[in-house]
């Protein structure tokens, strides 16, 4: 009797084999391009490319900004879904779904919309700048424009938790004489802390990789201001696509660590909390 | 119409779900798969369906081999453990589902397909309910809505997987009497899946005892209790009860059977 | 970067009133208003602000201004080439997302973990490498770069080009809505189609498709907003030539580098009313996920 491939539901063979070919198509085998073409080079041209103090100077600030960003965003993103769960407030509603305006909003529009506001005649600019503080133009703005792409990942990601803790954990710290700062500090937040370090991981992982809101404000000054991603920007500009692959591979390589770690936490979370991500 | 299946072996991975699993299924009969959860009874309704493919062996609908025949084709009528009732459908629309799928040629015209769903919703007694969706309804309605879409294609066999599961225990006893009474009306071959003696013992003509992918024991509930014919069959019968005797003996009447073999032991012991 | 593109889960909502009633679970007043207003302000600044800036930038010169910014010949081809880019790219993503996803959570099949890590994938690459990677395959000195020069094919620095990198970005986001959607709902009410003597085509149209529908909007506008949005990789394979590969974003970058604000801010602006309506769709769509939601929770 055969019984192999059978199955009660029609249509696996020609959903999975569109899927598969469909994937490789379009993603698989255009970013192998990357791994081969690096391939060509030689390990010394790699390195020279990879670690050439201008190219060191943007991981610096792509990665320091992007992780003071993601801690920036760890902390009120953690808040606000906090006061979204738990309190009433007049326009929560509204609030609750311009959340997501970084996802919705191109990036280009937020990088000159931040860029508008922080230059020296822009709304907060001209009161900061006076007292010395200088935002766009400069690493700040950069930090500034990764806090602005990455708040939703955090918010997103600890609030529907936050939204399922039980609630007879809290009532039960009460009853065995816990103060609401114990009850947080030793039920709520334990029970929150996966998805809070996934949502981290996340906006982390979107600010490395960021391109668009970070160009305008970002002043694109060599070894301060410029991030990794304009580096592989201005070597293609300048026709040198092996120092271009050779900057992308490395970003790449980051990009598949972070996913990595990134569905680690996941499945972290998901056991920590009985929930499927 | 009769099923037979013959030395239905299935595997999920390590997990022996049926092991040479053999079984009649006379025309007519209302047969209840009876053992713990795991046991392999619900794989045995799903295979018999066509829902689930056995490793090897086969399964005889009226004589003929439909192992290769896709559950579409196979005309049974299969009643979900938790209803799997369409939820954007109204009851109406739930029912006449089978009928609406037909192939042009076959279809009844809308108006026969009227006249028949309105049938059915008065056999199980719910025609009121026509327009609601399954959401607006009770788990015992939702339970006898899911018996007549099943019943809506005329299927040559019933399979009930759980059919009274989901239901607490002063509905679970009303519906299982209503589903007894409703075979010997229609006489559809039939086979329920339960893990409640009870329920096998007071419904059907006949019952399977499965354990570990294997058939324990077949016979009328009448049989099953009189003469176990092994340790796991008087075990998960219940059949030696702890107590005293008077409680025993109470229990039996309640069942009207006569337990020979474990009140001899238990006045050896 | 998968679970934070919000998968339909109803937020916000009665729960605060449950916490808020209850003196165990119940913070003193200052406390909440305190961290109410913290958390806004952060809000305020960083997310509303933008938002208003954009649209008090776009019409600082008066609504003249504005209407000629966005009717200018360059300003509607970059719409034109906008929309044919997104009217090429959703539905390319929307046919492999149901596919894909009927696929994943219909069937067992080993690796399935693996192959969901990889649709994601284009949400982890940077926009700016996602551009290089045609760069490598169809550049001048690419895989088939020469082939094409030979059949004076044009792919990169043309609109091909910008639909492949704007399908790129996009790729997961329909797969990535129904994939834990579909395999939540499990596959009972197919199995009872089937049964039922219905083929998979009028199961899919008349049982899958009514339960998966609000999903399946909201992955396609979150798909759309990203397509019409789409920066960096477009940047990489478009070439810049005014009036032909401009799509609207980048033709707000080279308005701004031109020092033409108030223009650069029009056109922006139509992307920011896009990402309002977007926002707005969604939440209709979460609204409406959320009743029926309620209506299966009752059913247990």
């Amino acid at each position: 009797m055969s019984v192999a491939g059978k199955r009660v539901l029609p249509g696996f063979n020609i959903t999975m084999g569109y899927t598969l070919v469909y994937l490789s198509l379009l993603v698989l085998i255009p970013l192998s391009a990357v791994f081969f073409k690096t391939a060509t080079l030689g390990f010394d041209e790699f390195w020279a490319v990879i670690s050439s103090p201008r190219v060191v100077a943007s991981y610096k600030l792509s990665f320091g900004a992007s992780l003071l960003a993601a801690g920036v965003n760890a902390v009120f993103g953690l808040l606000l879904a906090w006061t979204l769960v738990r309190y009433s407030f007049p326009g929560k509603g509204l609030v609750d779904s311009l959340i997501d305006l970084p996802f919705a909003l191109p990036t280009a529009v937020a990088g000159i919309a931040l860029t508008a506001i922080y230059s020296q005649n822009g709304w907060i600019g001209s009161i900061i700048e006076p007292h010395g503080i200088k935002v766009a133009f400069t690493p700040n703005g950069v930090l500034v424009a990764l806090i602005f792409i990455g708040l939703p990942f955090v918010v997103r990601t600890v609030q529907p938790i936050l939204q399922d803790l039980e609630r007879e954990l809290e009532e039960a710290s009460a009853s065995l004489g816990a103060n609401r700062l114990q009850t947080f500090r030793f039920v709520i937040f334990p029970a929150l802390f996966p998805a809070l370090l996934t949502g981290f991981a996340l906006a982390f992982a979107r600010a490395v990789g960021e391109y668009g809101s970070v160009i305008f404000i970002a002043g694109n000054m060599p070894m301060v201001s410029e991030i990794t991603p304009l580096m592989i920007i201005t070597k293609l500009e300048q026709y040198d696509y092996a120092g271009a692959t050779s900057i992308a591979l490395v970003m790449l390589l980051v990009s598949f660590a972070l996913l990595l770690v990134i569905n680690g936490l996941q499945a972290w979370t998901s056991k920590r909390t009985g929930r499927d991500r | 119409m009769s099923i037979q299946v013959k030395n239905i072996n299935k595997r999920f991975g390590d997990f022996v779900a049926l092991d040479n699993v053999s079984l009649d299924f006379p025309t007519g009969e209302l047969t209840a798969l009876l053992g713990p959860s795991g046991c392999g009874k619900t794989t045995l309704l799903r295979v018999i369906a066509g829902l689930e493919f056995a490793d090897s062996g086969n399964v005889l609908l009226e004589g003929e081999d439909a192992s290769d025949t896709h559950v579409r084709e196979r005309n049974v009528g299969f009643v979900f453990q938790h209803y799997a009732l369409f939820r954007h459908m109204n009851v109406f629309d739930n029912v006449a589902y089978g009928l609406r799928m037909k192939p042009r040629k076959t279809r009844p015209a809308e108006t026969e397909i009227k006249r028949k769903v309105h049938d059915l919703l008065n056999l199980v007694q719910l025609d009121w309910l026509a327009d609601r969706f399954p959401s607006q309804l009770s788990g015992g309605q939702r339970q006898r809505i899911a018996l007549a879409r099943a019943l809506a294609v005329e299927p040559r066999v019933l399979l009930l997987d759980e059919p009274f599961g989901a239901l607490d225990a002063k509905v679970r006893k009303e519906l299982r009497q209503w589903l007894r009474r409703l075979h010997d009306e229609l006489h559809v071959t039939s086979i329920f899946v339960t893990h409640d003696q009870e329920e096998a013992l007071e419904v059907s003509d006949r019952v399977v005892l499965m354990n570990h992918g294997k058939v324990e024991q077949i016979g009328t509930a009448q049989q099953v209790v009189e003469t176990p014919a092994t340790p796991f069959v008087s075990e998960f019968l219940d059949l030696r009860d702890h107590g005293p005797e008077w409680l025993i003996a109470a229990k039996l009447r309640h069942r009207g059977f006569e337990l020979k073999q474990a009140t001899t032991d238990r006045s050896a012991a | 970067m998968s679970g934070a593109t919000a998968t339909l889960a109803g937020h916000g909502g009665s729960v605060s009133s449950r916490y808020e009633d209850s003196s165990a679970t119940r913070e003193p007043t200052w406390v909440k208003w305190t961290l109410v207003t913290i958390s806004l302000s952060f809000f305020s600044f960083f997310l509303l602000l933008p938002l208003f800036a954009v649209f008090t930038e776009a019409l600082r010169k008066g609504w003249d201004v504005y209407w000629a910014a966005l009717v200018e010949p360059d300003a509607l081809s970059a719409i034109k080439l906008t929309l044919i880019a997104a009217a090429i790219a959703v539905p390319l993503n929307l046919v492999f997302g149901v596919a894909a996803a009927w696929s994943i959570s219909k069937f067992q099949f080993p690796g399935k973990q693996f192959l969901i890590t990889l649709i994601d994938l284009p949400f982890s690459v940077s926009p700016v490498v996602a551009g290089l990677i045609y760069v490598l395959i169809f550049g001048r000195q690419g895989w088939i770069g020469g082939w094409l020069m030979d059949h004076d094919i044009k792919i990169l620095f043309a609109i091909p080009g910008i639909v492949l990198a704007t399908t790129f970005v996009t790729f997961p986001f329909i797969a990535r809505e129904l994939i834990p959607l579909m395999e939540a709902q499990g596959k009972e009410e197919e199995e009872a189609s089937i049964v039922l003597g219905a083929t998979g085509l009028q199961t899919f149209w008349h049982v899958t498709l009514p339960n998966i529908k609000w999903g399946l909007i909201y992955g396609v506008i979150l798909c759309n907003a990203r397509a019409m949005g789409e920066f960096g990789a477009v940047s990489v394979v478009s070439g810049h030539i005014r009036g032909e590969t401009n799509t609207m974003p980048l033709h707000v970058e080279i308005l701004y580098n031109e020092y033409q604000f108030a223009a650069a801010f029009a056109v922006a602006s139509l992307l920011a009313l896009l990402a309002l309506l977007t926002l707005a769709v969604k939440t209709f769509v979460e609204w409406q996920a959320g009743k029926s939601n309620n209506q299966s929770d009752k059913e247990e």
